[in-house]
């Protein structure tokens, strides 16, 4: 079997050889061009969840609701419906805050994502705290860290009152490098 | 049988098989090999082959979109015949074959089979480990309840915290700016079909190189490792003394994958599958979320670690310890094999080990967490009441009002996050008990803003009488010292 190949190597043609190597050679260029213009929709399609992030295309206005459901001095749980949704969300759309009203149209909107890793907060108004389930961050009732591993205070949303409703920019998970809004709050002389 | 072998021949004619997968299975491995040692991997893989079948089973039901995956899980355990148990066979299955590739890789390292030249097969391994536990991770959230939906957040908060990066991989990560459809279909594929298919990939580059470079020989004390004579004396130590894989060897591969197969059908059986918990509502807040088993480490180190060290840890330490995992078979390619001339190797192993034990155990009851209703739903003992005035039974109310209890353990009940109050009389004075009530301090917060004079006090004076009958309260000598050298008129008030 070698053998045969050998002889049949032998009788090919230098030029002969040289031609089938050059067009292999455009056949993997070819290829090339082709998985080049393939890979282009393709890393488009893996990408689309950055385009707009940066510029906060997500975010939106949403009315939380009349500021008659928030009285004063208290903090209160809302619940909206994030701005971009799609049909396979299910309930994950309805997204939880803190509603926190001190006086008159002055309020804070916290994330219930604690700012160490995510997980709910829980709103406990007899001590007026914020603890979190998880690994035991706890903020005061302005959302600044009172103890636990939570690098800050808890992100807040920012917020404007039209028509008599609260309403909140919204619209992405808050995370370290996703802030709602970058609020770092620290209680100076507090303690 | 004539006939069948005519039927055997026919295939054998096209296919060509017979004579390969004869010698592969005929190969010979030193005698050595052939222990009960070397079962994790064939284990590790047959548990593999369990869960691709189970896991394209269980597709044959489940819906991977975020409305209706919980609904088809439920769907699967309670109306589809044997649904229940073969979600069981999988979640269990995953905990074992990362059990298996856990024990696989501590076997490999002790017994020094990373070295020449068997580097690129280490090296293979240290990743099939890393994509089982991607395994594990995305599996738990396909089981889409509040454990995979607040557990994707924290891998997202993770992912927050990488430098510059940070947003972009978030959003990479979710599929978008929020948890929701689009998050789960992407875990779907990664479960489904990218990373089983590099598995697949990775297993047969894996098992080609054992084959190929031949299993390690039992490693005995005093026989170096050395690039240029290695595979000479491999093969003389085959030669003189092997055996051949089948059947020599291959028998105690299969008791022990058919035992691992029979105790994961048993903890199925009796165990049943995993969840799905509560429903994938991020409104519902009253959840404590906690991942499974063989993340339970990470979790607690989470809670453990100074905080200022967490994002450098979190980043650095993935990196620094993959990085030393690949590089360990070039770091020491030569050289002893056996672990009793590694003592370096044993003791890191012994700490590695001991260390995710006890991070496991305490991430089990979770002592860094309030127990967020035991102000509410833990009462003290009466008798710890029953003899207290009643400026100290009102500052038992405010204990449990202000969620105290949450945090601060008494007589064997509440929170562990702060320390346990049973004897704080025994420690603290009275000026230093008012002092942290109100400033907080260490982990504590402070309480100035929501405790009233009048609370402090009958707090503080509950927990002064917190100490054993027997055991005086702690006092402040300098406080005695003074009084006692300059008696003041409010002395003869007492």
């Amino acid at each position: 079997m070698i053998g045969d190949r050998e002889e049949v190597n032998e009788k090919q043609q230098t030029g002969d050889l040289s031609r089938r190597e050059w067009l292999t050679k455009i056949g993997l260029l070819l290829n090339g061009v082709a998985v080049t213009l393939l890979a282009m929709p393709i890393i488009g399609y893996l990408v689309s969840p950055l385009i707009g992030a940066d510029k906060g295309e997500y975010k939106r206005w949403i009315t939380l609701g009349n500021l008659s459901e928030f009285p004063e001095n208290q903090t209160r749980l809302a619940k909206f419906e994030n701005p971009i949704t799609s049909f396979a969300d299910g309930e994950t759309d309805h997204i939880p805050c803190w509603v926190r009203r001190m006086q008159g149209e002055n309020f804070q909107v916290f994330a219930v994502n604690c700012a160490h890793l995510g997980c709910p907060v829980r709103w406990f108004p007899q001590s007026g705290l914020f603890m979190c389930p998880c690994h035991g961050g706890v903020y005061y009732e302005d959302g600044s860290r009172a103890s636990g591993p939570p690098p800050r205070g808890l992100f807040e949303y920012p917020f404007k009152v039209e028509n008599g409703k609260l309403m909140i920019e919204a619209g992405q998970l808050p995370t370290l490098s996703t802030t709602a809004k970058l609020v770092t709050r620290s209680r100076g002389c507090q303690g | 049988m004539s006939r069948l072998k005519q039927i055997g021949d026919w295939f054998e004619e096209r296919l060509q098989l017979a004579g390969p997968i004869r010698e592969a299975m005929t190969h010979h491995v030193p005698r050595s090999s052939a222990s009960w040692w070397y079962v994790f991997g064939s284990a590790a893989l047959t548990v593999f082959c369990l869960q691709v079948v189970t896991g394209i089973l269980l597709a044959f039901t489940y819906v991977p979109s975020a409305a209706e995956a919980w609904n088809s899980l439920q769907h699967l355990n309670h109306d589809v015949t044997l649904g229940w148990y073969l979600r069981a066979v999988h979640g269990w299955g995953s905990n074992f074959m990362v059990a298996l590739v856990l024990i696989h890789f501590c076997q490999v390292f002790l017994f020094g089979a990373y070295k020449y030249p068997r580097q690129l097969t280490w090296i293979v391994g240290v990743f099939l480990l890393l994509m089982t536990l991607a395994m594990a991770f995305t599996g738990q959230v396909m089981r889409f309840d509040q454990d995979a939906y607040w557990g994707l957040g924290i891998g997202a908060s993770i992912t927050g915290r990488f430098p510059i990066i940070g947003a972009a991989a978030v959003h990479m990560l979710l599929g978008g700016p929020i948890i929701a459809g689009a998050t789960l279909s992407r875990f779907f594929a990664l479960h489904v079909f990218l990373i089983p298919g590099l598995l697949i990939a990775l297993v047969g580059l894996h098992l080609l190189m054992v084959l190929k470079l031949g299993v390690n020989e039992w490693p005995m004390p005093g026989r170096i490792v050395r690039r240029g004579t290695y595979e000479k004396e491999y093969h003389e130590l085959v030669k003189k003394d092997g055996v051949p894989f089948w059947p020599a060897a291959i028998w105690k591969d299969m008791f022990f994958s058919a035992a691992i197969i029979a105790a994961i059908m048993a903890c199925a059986a009796y165990f049943g599958p995993y969840g799905p918990s509560g429903y994938p509502d991020p409104t519902i807040i009253q959840t404590v979320p906690k991942p499974d088993f063989f993340f339970l480490w990470l979790y607690a180190m989470l809670a453990l670690m100074p905080p200022e060290m967490e994002t450098p840890a979190l980043i650095i330490g993935p990196v620094v310890l993959i990085g030393f995992l690949i590089l360990l078979p070039f770091l020491s390619g030569e050289g002893e094999k056996s672990w009793k001339r590694r003592p370096a190797a044993v003791v890191t192993l012994l700490l590695v080990a001991v260390s995710l034990a006890v991070f496991t155990k305490l991430a089990t009851f979770s002592p860094w967490s309030p127990i967020m209703n035991a102000w509410s739903g833990e009462p003290l003992p009466v008798s710890y009441l029953n003899p207290l005035s009643p400026l100290q039974r009102q500052g038992v109310l405010v204990f449990q009002d202000k969620q105290c209890h949450n945090c601060h353990e008494i007589a064997g009940s509440g929170g562990k996050r702060g320390p346990d109050l049973t004897r704080v009389a025994t420690r603290m004075t009275h000026d230093q008990l008012v002092r942290q009530v109100i400033q907080g301090g260490g982990n504590m917060p402070a309480y100035a803003k929501n405790l009233n004079p009048a609370e402090v006090t009958a707090l503080v004076s509950f927990l002064e009488t917190l100490h054993p009958p027997n055991q005086p309260k702690a006092r402040d000598a300098a406080q005695a010292a003074a009084q006692a050298a300059a008696p003041s008129p409010g002395e003869s008030n007492r």
